[in-house]
């Protein structure tokens, strides 16, 4: 059939692919990073600092090379995905190098300069994104691995556990050693346990989604549907315990929280999992001395630090020293910043290049930096969210609300806890902070969402030529 | 599945939302708050992120600002002849914060001072470094050395003032320490403060302006300057009615005299030989409340004497019983007062009854060496006539040829002082004070007034060792003035 005949069909015109849209888009995300990059290297030092030919080539063949990959083999995808994660991955890779040059934290000994190695990591993730568009044609396919992502979940999930390849970071063990590299499994397992929850809550919706009695205008679940959220509600709790990880354990009870409602479209789900995570956190913060540093560290930080000097206790101390000193960071920069490469935020001194990069944004580029930086999370979000709402699978709308929801979650755990709304946690913020675990899975995660968000928004196939179509058709001259 | 996705589209705004005005409270709202706050390395940081301005006298400067390798702080603050200088300069140190001038005038010499936008401005445009402004004081330094010198390693202290502009001349205080001691922020300077701040002898106090002594008899001229004010006495040679001895007023006390002679003695004479009753007897005459309106037009019970470094408030008891005012009349009970306060009273004589505010700020400059702000003479009051004023001056110059202060005396010059020891602790246990003010005096009127106070063991109780212990070090300090001319 040629195109001629079908644009005489009404429904029949193609959609808008948008890929030039992006491809301006993309233009922008590479241009405003490597802007950044000559501003610090003139702040620093007071010339064009010389990586910024390489750098800008280095981010923008990986931009490129993304592009292409998405226009022949994900040509309806949603176009604003690449673009943010491009911009944000950029921007970090600047935050990054910038704090590698400060003479504060090189006189760290656990500090070590980490732009080259985030520069090598990105371009590990987007090659993972273009692994993904390459072998995902349909991610419908993973309806098939539902449980085995469950079992490699549990896996990724329990590896920091194991004794000789887990590695203790300042309390929490969230990080294994394999040879010189430290990975954060939890981040994979991040999507794989999402594959997992689609498959599982597309099959069993209907079960539990079955209302037993009315109590304060919510339907109530059957009680012997209540196992699935009981097992995953003790296994947050069971990361929360050995891993002293409060972010990831939140993050994956969230997550199927989330997807349990919108499988169900039950609101008695939702109430059942806040006060189920209230319940655990409240137990759980009871007897382990990490949580409650940082919770001690949350409501008062100034306080704390105070009695928790006078009381010589080091691991309070610490917790709520940095959180002063992050605090501070923040305060420091007002409403427009210092500037990039004049602010103090490397006083912070521990992790203040990965997970408490925020804190660079915050002073360095000020409150107008972290509207922007929240907002840009924000797209990212929604873009998600919409591609949920636009798929046609029940499967692919759970998978893409999964993951933006995760996402979502982890954006708000981060930045929430930085900035002291909620206690902090040991999570890393997407593409901004240093570490690979976390701007790998984050590019394969993109990718994802610009496979399910390219099969939503692909032409409804043509429908079949019928016999009475060609009986109507208006007689030529 | 549609309607619960929307909710959660909505969810996941209102959380980004709840991030966004979290982040508008803090770097908003709480801002200030958490830029100021005491754990906040970053005032210091850029306070010591430039060099700093200097603190100059007579054009040369007594600090400096050294670039050091820190990755903190990149400068320090240095001193010449730290201890010598250090009631004046007070210090700016890195971990341990500033007081005096570092700190009172740290807008001008960290560049950050509205008085400095336009040069800031200018630096911005031109790309120069940012640089602080200068802070130039009134002060002497040879009356500084002679003063320093002095008191040695004496506990004590000196206030000198031009008695014609309120000019200070010299401000030291013993034992002192070195501000440079402890400007950095490595174990050393901890150390060094540390037991500089639980020393017992208090190097750190400015005992020229921040401590008060009972001024024994060197008060006893604001006592004969309100006698002659009020009317109580209108000729200083004639005899006063003053029995011996003289029983403090309604109680069974005698007032003991050191001196012999006192019974019915003169004014002139009562001053030259330091004589007990005839004071408290005269303090009683005019009356309490008559004695408090002259201290405190002197300067006594004012809080505000900013130099622009706050002195204590000299104390002048406006509540207490007629024995105790007489008892205060002669410098003792609770009468209390600065070194500079007694200056201030012996400028205010020499400037024939004219009390000129002190300062020790003259002018500070922007970094480029331009004036921003003068700092003019100002009166401050007018404690007594200039007839009044040339008597006490008679008297005072009397004192030095012929009674208790005769090591004041420089040849040539006419010099008036008054000698004083005062007794404190109690039952008057502790060490007592030994005072000396004086006033140097040529054709042109008088150049500077001073007052020293020393406290040592060897004093006796009497005022032969104020005339001892204080009057060289009074006499060098008017001499280094004299001789700077």
């Amino acid at each position: 059939m040629s195109v001629v005949t079908n644009t005489t069909t009404i429904g029949a015109i193609d959609a808008p692919s948008r890929r030039n849209t992006e491809l301006m888009l993309l233009a922008f995300a590479v241009a405003i990073p490597v802007f950044a990059y000559i501003n610090v290297g003139l702040a620093l030092d007071g010339e064009l600092p010389a990586g910024v030919i390489g750098y800008g080539l280095g981010l923008g063949l990986l931009a490129g090379v993304a592009h292409i990959v998405v226009r022949r083999f994900a040509r309806y995808a949603d176009p604003l995905l690449l673009p943010l994660a491009t911009l944000l991955n950029g921007l970090g890779l600047v935050l990054i190098w910038r704090l590698d040059q400060s003479p504060r934290l090189m006189a760290r000994p656990d500090f070590s300069a980490q732009a080259t190695n985030q520069l090598m990591y990105s371009a590990l993730g987007i090659a993972l994104f273009v692994g993904v568009l390459l072998v995902l044609k349909d991610h419908r396919v993973l309806q098939r691995f539902t449980y085995i992502s469950m079992a490699v979940a549990i896996v990724l999930l329990l590896l920091p556990l194991v004794p000789g390849l887990g590695a203790d970071v300042f309390g929490a063990k969230i990080w294994i050693r394999v040879g010189g590299f430290s990975i954060q499994p939890g981040e994979f397992a991040k999507i794989v346990i999402a594959v997992f929850f689609s498959g599982y809550l597309m099959v069993k919706r209907d079960a539990l989604a079955l209302a037993s009695r009315r109590f304060m205008g919510l339907y109530l679940p059957r009680g012997r549907d209540l196992g699935p959220i009981l097992t995953i509600w003790a296994m947050s709790l069971l990361i929360l315990v050995f891993e002293n990880d409060l972010g990831t354990s939140l993050l994956f009870f969230g997550m199927f929280v989330i997807m349990l409602y919108v499988a169900t479209e039950r609101t008695s789900w939702i109430v059942i999992g806040l006060l189920m995570s209230a319940g655990g956190a409240v137990v759980v913060a009871s007897f382990a001395s990490h949580v409650q540093s940082r919770v001690a560290a949350w409501l008062d930080p100034f306080g704390c630090r105070e009695s928790a000097a006078a009381a010589g206790n080091g691991n309070m101390l610490n917790a709520c020293d940095q959180m002063t000193q992050v605090l501070m960071s923040f305060g420091a920069g007002g409403t427009i910043g210092t500037g990039l490469g004049q602010g103090n935020s490397d006083l912070i001194g521990f992790a203040t290049n990965s997970d408490f990069i925020f804190s660079t944004v915050g002073e360095e580029l000020g409150l107008a930096g972290v509207m922007a930086f929240l907002l840009l999370y924000g797209l990212i979000i929604e873009r998600g969210v919409r591609t949920a709402l636009a798929a046609r699978d029940p499967f692919g709308k759970l998978f893409a609300i999964g993951l933006s929801g995760a996402f979502a979650l982890q954006v708000f755990v981060v930045a929430g806890g930085v900035m002291g709304l909620i206690p902090l946690t040991g999570m890393t913020m997407p593409f901004l902070a240093a570490g690979g675990s976390s701007v790998i899975a984050n590019w394969a995660l993109i990718g994802i969402l610009i496979r399910i968000s390219d099969t939503a928004r692909r032409p409804a196939p043509a429908p079949a030529p019928s016999p009475d179509a060609e009986m109507t058709q208006v007689v030529r001259p | 599945m549609n309607k619960p996705l929307r909710r959660i589209a909505i969810f996941c705004g209102l959380l980004v939302l709840a991030l966004m005005i979290r982040d508008n409270w803090l770097q908003y709202v709480r801002a200030d708050e958490l830029n100021t706050h005491k754990l906040n390395k970053r005032v210091e940081i850029e306070r010591y992120a430039h060099a700093r301005g200097n603190i100059v006298v007579e054009g040369k400067a007594i600090t400096g600002s050294e670039e050091t390798d820190d990755t903190y702080y990149k400068f320090k603050r240095t001193y010449t002849n730290g201890p010598m200088w250090a009631p004046v300069t007070g210090y700016a140190s890195q971990v341990f914060g500033a007081n005096q001038i570092e700190k009172l005038e740290d807008g001008i010499l960290s560049g950050n001072s509205d008085q400095l936008f336009f040069d800031r401005t200018m630096a911005m445009f031109t790309g120069d470094e940012k640089k602080g402004g200068n802070v130039v004081t009134t002060l002497n330094a040879k009356a500084q050395e002679a003063a320093f010198k002095g008191l040695g390693d004496k506990k004590g202290a000196v206030a000198a003032i031009d008695p014609k502009t309120g000019k200070i001349l010299a401000l030291a205080s013993t034992p002192s320490y070195d501000p440079s001691s402890f400007a950095g922020r490595l174990k050393d300077d901890e150390k060094a403060w540390v037991s500089l701040t639980e020393d017992e002898d208090k190097p750190m106090l400015n005992r020229a302006l921040r401590e008060t002594y009972p001024p024994g008899s060197t008060f006893k001229v604001v006592t004969a300057a309100a006698a002659l004010e009020n009317g109580k006495v209108d000729d200083i040679n004639a005899a006063t009615d003053t029995p011996e001895p003289y029983i403090l007023p309604g109680t069974a006390t005698p007032m003991v005299n050191h001196a012999q002679g006192c019974e019915n003695a003169s004014l002139n004479r009562a001053m030259e030989v330091s004589c007990n009753s005839v004071f408290a007897k005269l303090g009683d005459d005019v009356s309490r409340d008559k004695m408090v309106e002259m201290a405190e037009k002197f300067g006594f019970n004012n809080p505000e004497i900013d130099t622009p470094v706050r002195a204590a408030a000299s104390v002048y008891d406006k509540e207490m019983s007629r024995d105790g005012n007489a008892q205060s009349a002669i410098g003792q009970f609770n009468t209390a007062a600065t070194p500079l306060q007694m200056a201030m009273v012996t400028a205010a004589i020499a400037n024939d009854g004219k009390l000129m505010k002190p300062y020790m700020i003259d002018k500070l400059e922007s970094p480029d060496l331009e004036v921003v702000q003068q700092n003019e003479p100002e009166e401050m009051s007018r404690p007594i006539s200039a007839e009044n004023a040339q008597l006490l001056q008679q008297m005072m110059e009397n004192v030095v040829e012929r009674g208790t202060g005769g090591n004041a005396a420089i040849p040539g010059v006419k010099v008036g002082g008054k000698t004083g020891t005062a007794q404190h602790g109690e039952n008057n246990s502790k060490n007592p004070y030994a005072w000396f003010i004086s006033y140097a005096k040529d054709a042109n009127g008088s150049p500077v007034a001073v007052a020293v106070v020393v406290e040592d063991s060897d004093a006796r109780r009497d005022d032969i060792s104020g005339g001892g212990l204080a009057a060289p070090i009074a006499k060098a300090v008017m001499k280094a003035v004299l001789d700077d001319k």
